[in-house]
């Protein structure tokens, strides 16, 4: 079930990676730079922009190795469509072949399908059997190359070798880190509403490599990444007592977290890894905890007769923002991760649940309910700057991508339809489902992978 | 099977009037507080889970993000008390539900108050403590698929599972 995972070790920097910065400079050199020109750039903190036209042709390669070529170029097309910010040219528009990474483009023929980008790439075989792979982004415009890199790897880390040239595409294009070399745990659901089968499955962040984790027999809920991608807490049904629990994706070893004579739930990993803060609810009242992973110590972080739950960490590990009905009804709070200086952040009409706080640090999502309808919406850690995303019959539990530009939730129709995941951009634009093979529910979104 | 559909404060009124299942089972008027009466010929075994359910009433209802006991649950659980003081062979989950109208993790802890709510006052009732245990399901098992308020009212329940 893990195997899969574990022959993901991808050498990403170091020795087995050859950059091309002194191909691509040579080689940018020889093309006299045609005229002055303003920098490719995507404003991606602007609401809605022109998606930039980007041609990518499938990556050349020789016999065996060409196979992957048109998969490359697909697994990156799809990730640069899907952020709303890149529109892909249709290949069939294509005037230049381009069948080595040595080929110099035709500008002019770019041009004239309105490419504002080209991705020219290879995949190559290497004596020892593995692949290289490498890239060149132009500007077509200007004429130039903005950025060359190559990778080897094994042949089966085809898949994750392209997300990450996605990633180093946008990186390059918006000045933003990418977000594409991730996956997704979630929650997969099937079966009818009053008795519904909830698993542990988990994906690449555009639904490759789905696989779950967990068979159905016991009931699961709201699994989250540790930092490093390599750890999921989650809440298991497991013998009837809710409780929280770690497992580690690679080992497939999991475990029980502290000793509660309670319900523990809500759990979610501090930014260092060292700690999981989480719910524990007993004689009808629940409170925050965290636990120290190293040596197992378990603190109370709260002392309240009202619901205290889904605690998420500031990204400096020094704030805890939480739900709490201490109010009178469901509102979010801030403290310090030691539990002091509670206050509260939200003052609008309606309930608030789910603060998620941004990997930035400059927001925090949150579900809202208002009118009898929900809400995906966001705020800055003052409470000030709310602002809605999306709205539905039921949606919730909002994740970050790692570069605080994304965030992904589900949505639920009325009368006990499956509950599907979406993902939209922070402007509130590009709203996409992320289909899965069932009913889906409490994604979370990590890390860049290591 | 069709009295597990009934409301619960509605069972004990139903069976006072007749020994049979009737149409007009999903009426709400139920005093909660009739006098108990034999079961008739078709009526479960005295002292029997099937009894605890249909004929005592195993769940309480709540009102939307509220864990107090109505008049009506009190008088269910007054019943649940005197009946499983009398059959002490038995011990309770008492399962707190929620309707889907929250969010996931708030509702568990909603379900946990729900639970809590009933085992107290079970327990002040005079069934020992170590009778009762609690879990919580939040939103995760409604009885009642629809998105309707008949069917979220359903739902927010506490029931006592006899184990």
């Amino acid at each position: 079930m893990m195997k899969s995972v574990r022959q993901m070790s991808l050498r990403r920097m170091g020795a087995a990676l050859f950059g091309l910065a002194v191909a691509g400079v040579a080689l940018a050199a020889a093309v006299a730079p045609q005229t002055a020109r303003a920098e490719v750039k995507i404003d991606i903190t602007r609401g809605k922009v022109e998606p930039m036209p980007v041609a990518i042709p499938d990556f050349a390669g020789p016999g065996e190795a060409g196979r992957f070529g048109g998969d490359v170029a697909s697994v990156i097309t799809a990730d640069l469509e899907r952020s709303g910010l890149f529109a892909p040219i249709n290949k069939a528009a294509f005037i230049q072949d381009l069948p080595s990474l040595d080929t110099q483009p035709r500008f002019a023929d770019w041009r004239t399908i309105n490419a504002q980008l080209l991705v020219q790439g290879v995949v190559e075989p290497q004596p020892d059997g593995r692949l290289r792979l490498a890239f060149r982004l132009w500007d077509i415009y200007g004429g130039e190359q903005m950025k060359g890199q190559a990778y080897v790897t094994q042949p089966e880390n085809w898949r994750r070798v392209s997300h990450i040239i996605a990633d180093e595409i946008y990186k390059r294009v918006t000045g933003e880190d990418g977000y594409f070399d991730t996956r997704v745990v979630y929650v997969a659901e099937s079966g009818p509403a009053t008795k519904r089968v909830k698993r542990l499955a988990i994906m690449d962040q555009d639904g490759a490599n789905h696989h779950y984790l967990s068979d159905g027999s016991n009931m699961v809920l709201t699994p989250r990444f540790s930092p490093t991608a390599q750890e999921i807490t989650y809440m298991s049904y497991y013998n009837g007592m809710p409780r929280v629990y770690l497992l580690n994706i690679d080992t497939g070893r999991q475990e029980l977290l502290g000793d509660f004579p309670g319900m523990t739930f809500a759990p979610r990993f501090s930014p260092d890894g060292n700690k999981v803060v989480m719910s524990m609810a007993k004689d009808g009242n629940s409170e925050l905890y965290d636990m120290d992973l190293r040596t197992r110590r378990t603190s109370r972080l709260t002392n309240h007769p009202a619901i205290d739950t889904s605690p998420s960490y500031s990204p400096d590990g020094q704030q805890i923002v939480f739900n709490s009905d201490r109010g009178g009804a469901q509102q979010l709070y801030v403290m310090d991760a030691q539990g002091n200086n509670v206050r509260r952040i939200s003052f609008g009409d309606g309930r608030y649940a789910t603060p998620v706080w941004s990997p930035r640090g400059d927001l925090i999502a949150f579900t809202k309910m208002k009118g009898g309808e929900f809400y995906i919406g966001v705020m800055r850690p003052d409470g000030t700057g709310e602002r809605m995303l999306s709205n539905g019959f039921l949606m919730e539990g909002p994740t970050w991508a790692p570069n605080g530009r994304v965030l992904m939730y589900y949505r639920q129709e009325a009368n006990g339809a499956a509950p599907q995941l979406f993902s939209i951009d922070l402007t509130g634009f590009n709203e996409r489902r992320l289909v899965t093979p069932q009913g889906s529910s409490d994604p979370a979104w990590s890390p860049l992978l290591p | 099977m069709k009295f597990r559909l009934l409301p619960v404060v509605a069972a004990a009124a139903l069976l006072a009037a007749c020994s049979t299942a009737s149409e007009d089972a999903g009426s709400k008027t139920a005093t909660g507080n009739t006098a108990p009466t034999t079961a008739g010929k078709a009526g479960p075994v005295a002292g029997s889970v099937e009894e605890f359910k249909v004929v005592v009433g195993d769940r309480v209802l709540f009102g939307f993000d509220q864990y107090n006991l109505s008049a009506e649950g009190q008088a269910v659980l007054k019943n649940q008390a005197a009946w499983l003081n009398k059959y002490t062979k038995y011990s309770v989950v008492v399962e707190g539900h929620a309707d889907e109208r929250g969010t996931r993790e708030y509702n568990l802890a909603l379900g946990e108050r729900r639970a809590n709510s009933v085992k107290a006052f079970l327990a002040a009732q005079g069934v020992k403590a170590d009778r009762l245990k609690v879990v919580s399901y939040g939103k995760e098992r409604p009885e009642c698929g629809d998105s309707t308020e008949a069917c979220w009212a359903k739902n927010r329940r506490g029931v006592s599972v006899l184990q």
